[in-house]
């Protein structure tokens, strides 16, 4: 009798924690942004309704990127799931490193997200990573600045507009910039910005031959004008500034303007701001050509080809994209902290409506188009990027000389003939020529 | 006067050894004092020094966040481990090197050395898919294994040059006295050059301490140590300074106090070479 309950005890024992050993746990790469760090602080409430434990890989943006790029091109199956953007998605999609996203629950509502966000996130029509949350790129301005210099900003303003306005409220001796704009050197800070200013001038990085188009003249009124102005009205030492250092100086109240991501609204309206009750938005400006200069990124999860826990991935990614958990950030931290960008139900929500930067985020979002980013034909798919998997490398360079050419090391025409030079040679060696 | 000049000259000397002292660990300074103020004050333009709100909210963030315990005991075991096996190899390396030379030793040195030369990412590939065959990734073995490799050039060279200080002769009497030479490595050679082993050590171990490349590149979540740790709280887009700063301080404090407690065992390890 006491050996049958003893037999009994162990064998209830072993199966409690054979159950227990047979918790899956996820392994996610992600990167260290506000939003993300949130997510991870929910972690919990995944688990609960799953019984599927998460260890976080959060790394710096660019670690990150390099750290996935090793993994999953060695196979490393290091990741059950990589936070990845829109720039890597299409390109390891195409070469089947990733799990396709064709099978999420009805509940999930996969045609909720955003139609630009689903594009850029597939290839071949396939969706191959969920959007966590979407970005594109507008202005924030002083209001109270803008009113001292006498002039009104417009809805979608033009850049002659920006020009003359950052020169208004542009006040050196209380160390006030009129504008503020990105100038370092990398493909994901200043080059970005610059490519998709250039797609409002008309200009383009490749014909439909993949010759390069720096020696055009939309190329030089694009970096010419940029220089001029900023020279006017940008901060000392603009080129090597990027996002954090920009949002530095608006917080503390030294920009007129400033262009940058959406999710930059809310950090300049934030507690950290000291101008967080005077600021408003607008569209990012353009030249009349029909193309603004506005961009679109979304930090989206992915499922690594390889992976065992496939299934469980999928589970979390309908979770962390899904409209549950918006709802659960809402109910905890307040509307203005939901991921944004990401799903048009948050755009429809009366609540979500009331945030002051809600509307021309998405329509920031809704003016880009991955597809039709230029003014002239191009052969790439992509705003402030060619998707193609040389383009970080070349573009990196070409940022490297345009940054050379703000601080006055070189001129813009130097600047141009080097980029040119740089990436035809690049291309041509990659067989593209 | 004579001695009067001295003093002068002493002072001269104790005042730049100080401010040179100060310039080089200010920036630890500024990464402390960040770390206990708001996000708004970390970036507040001036500058503010001293008088600022101190709080540790940064701190119980980053607790709250991470696993520092998990992160601390990886980067010990890694440093530590990587450190010893190193020296176990390099003593009796640098024992031939500096007693039974050869006509190639100096060109062996070199050689070692030039691997320092090799960027490390050139080799990424490689190691990675070894280390994919060989079920390495992201684990404390694999990763104390590596970072062995990467410091023996230099383990080799300090320890080749302190032997070099040490009489031949010494040694040659204990083989008289019928010393093996498991107990001329051990019990003759070893015991004299402690100082010399002591500050190799030590600064090996804060080599393998601060290695932020293969660490980051080789682990994800088991075996990270602190350099992930301070990675995780690194970001282009926010300005999280302050929990930067608190981070960088957890992972530096256990390094800075090792530092501190032996400064007197580096200094006199750094000496007892040719610098002498």
């Amino acid at each position: 009798m006491y050996l049958r309950t003893a037999l009994c005890a162990a064998s209830a024992l072993a199966l409690t924690a054979g159950a227990a050993m047979a918790q899956s746990t996820l392994t996610i790469a992600t990167v260290n942004n506000g939003d993300m760090i949130r997510m991870q602080g929910y972690t919990g409430d995944f688990t609960e309704k799953t019984g599927i434990a998460v260890e976080w890989v959060t790394l710096e943006e660019n670690v990150l990127r390099s750290r996935v790029t090793t993994d999953i091109t060695t196979k490393g199956g290091q990741f059950d799931i990589m936070t990845i953007g829109m720039y890597e998605t299409p390109i390891w999609g195409a070469n089947g490193w990733l799990v396709p996203l064709d099978d999420l629950s009805a509940e999930y509502d996969v045609d909720d997200i955003l139609p630009a966000m689903a594009g850029g996130l597939s290839h071949e029509g396939t969706l191959y990573a969920a959007p966590f949350y979407g970005e594109s790129s507008m202005i924030m301005y002083r209001t109270d600045l803008m009113e001292k210099a006498g002039m009104e900003m417009p809805d979608a303003p033009t850049w002659e507009f920006v020009r003359e306005a950052a020169a208004a409220m542009t006040d050196r001796d209380a160390d006030i910039n009129g504008i503020c704009l990105r100038g370092k050197a990398g493909w994901g800070e200043g080059g970005a910005f610059i490519t998709a200013m250039s797609n409002s001038f008309g200009a383009r990085w490749f014909d439909m031959d993949w010759n390069a188009q720096f020696d055009t003249e939309a190329w030089a009124n694009t970096l010419n004008f940029y220089k001029g102005m900023m020279d006017e009205s940008g901060p000392a030492g603009y080129a090597t500034n990027g996002f954090n250092e920009n949002l530095s100086l608006f917080n503390q109240g030294k920009c007129g303007m400033w262009i940058d991501a959406t999710v930059a609204a809310s950090f300049v309206t934030g507690d950290d701001s000291t101008v967080a009750d005077s600021v408003g938005f607008a569209l990012a400006p353009d030249t009349g050509l029909g193309k603004r200069s506005n961009w679109l990124w979304a930090w989206a999860l992915a499922v690594p080809a390889g992976t065992q826990q496939e299934a469980e991935a999928k589970q979390f990614i309908e979770w962390a994209t899904s409209k549950d958990y918006i709802e659960l950030v809402a109910e905890n931290e307040g509307w203005a902290n939901v991921p944004p960008g990401a799903r048009t139900s948050l755009y429809e929500n009366p609540e979500y409506q009331k945030v002051p930067f809600a509307q021309k985020t998405l329509d920031s979002i809704l003016s880009a188009d991955p597809t039709d980013s230029t003014v002239e034909p191009s052969p790439y798919v992509g705003i402030q990027f060619a998707a193609i998997p040389e383009f970080a490398g070349i573009a990196t360079e070409v940022s490297q000389e345009f940054s050379a050419a703000y601080a006055g090391q070189q001129s813009v025409e130097d600047a141009l003939a080097k980029a040119q030079a740089i990436t035809n040679e690049a291309m041509e060696a990659a067989g593209y020529r | 006067m004579a001695r009067a000049v001295t003093n002068q000259r002493k002072m001269i000397n104790t005042a730049a050894a100080w401010i040179i002292g100060l310039l080089i660990f200010f920036p630890i300074l500024w990464t402390m004092l960040t770390s206990f103020k708001s996000e708004a004050q970390a970036i507040a333009d001036p500058p503010i020094f001293l008088f600022f709100d101190w709080t540790t909210e940064n701190y119980s963030t980053v607790m709250e966040r991470s696993n520092y315990g998990r992160f601390l005991w990886n980067s010990i075991f890694i440093a530590g481990g990587s450190t010893i096996l190193g020296i176990i190899i390099a003593i009796p390396a640098a024992w031939s090197m500096a007693f039974v030379p050869s006509k190639r030793t100096k060109d062996i040195l070199l050689w070692m050395l030039s691997t320092k030369m090799l960027p490390a990412v050139g080799v990424l590939y490689p190691i990675y898919l070894l280390f994919i065959q060989f079920g390495l990734l992201d684990n404390v073995y694999g990763l104390t294994f590596v970072l062995m490799l990467i410091n023996l050039p230099i383990i080799v060279w300090m320890l080749y040059t302190y032997f070099r200080e040490i009489p031949g002769e010494i040694l040659e009497a204990a083989r008289m006295d019928g010393a093996t030479l498991r107990d001329e490595i051990l019990y003759v050679l070893t015991p004299m050059a402690i100082p010399g082993i002591a500050s190799t050590l030590l600064l090996n171990f804060i080599l393998a301490w601060n290695e932020a490349f293969w660490t980051l590149n080789l682990t994800a979540a088991k075996a990270a140590p602190l350099t992930a740790f301070i990675a995780s709280y690194s970001s282009p887009e926010g300005l999280f300074y302050a929990k930067l700063s608190a981070a960088s301080t957890m992972a530096i404090a256990p390094i800075l106090i090792l530092g501190w407690f032996s400064q007197k065992q580096l200094v006199r390890g750094l000496t007892f070479g040719a610098v002498k």
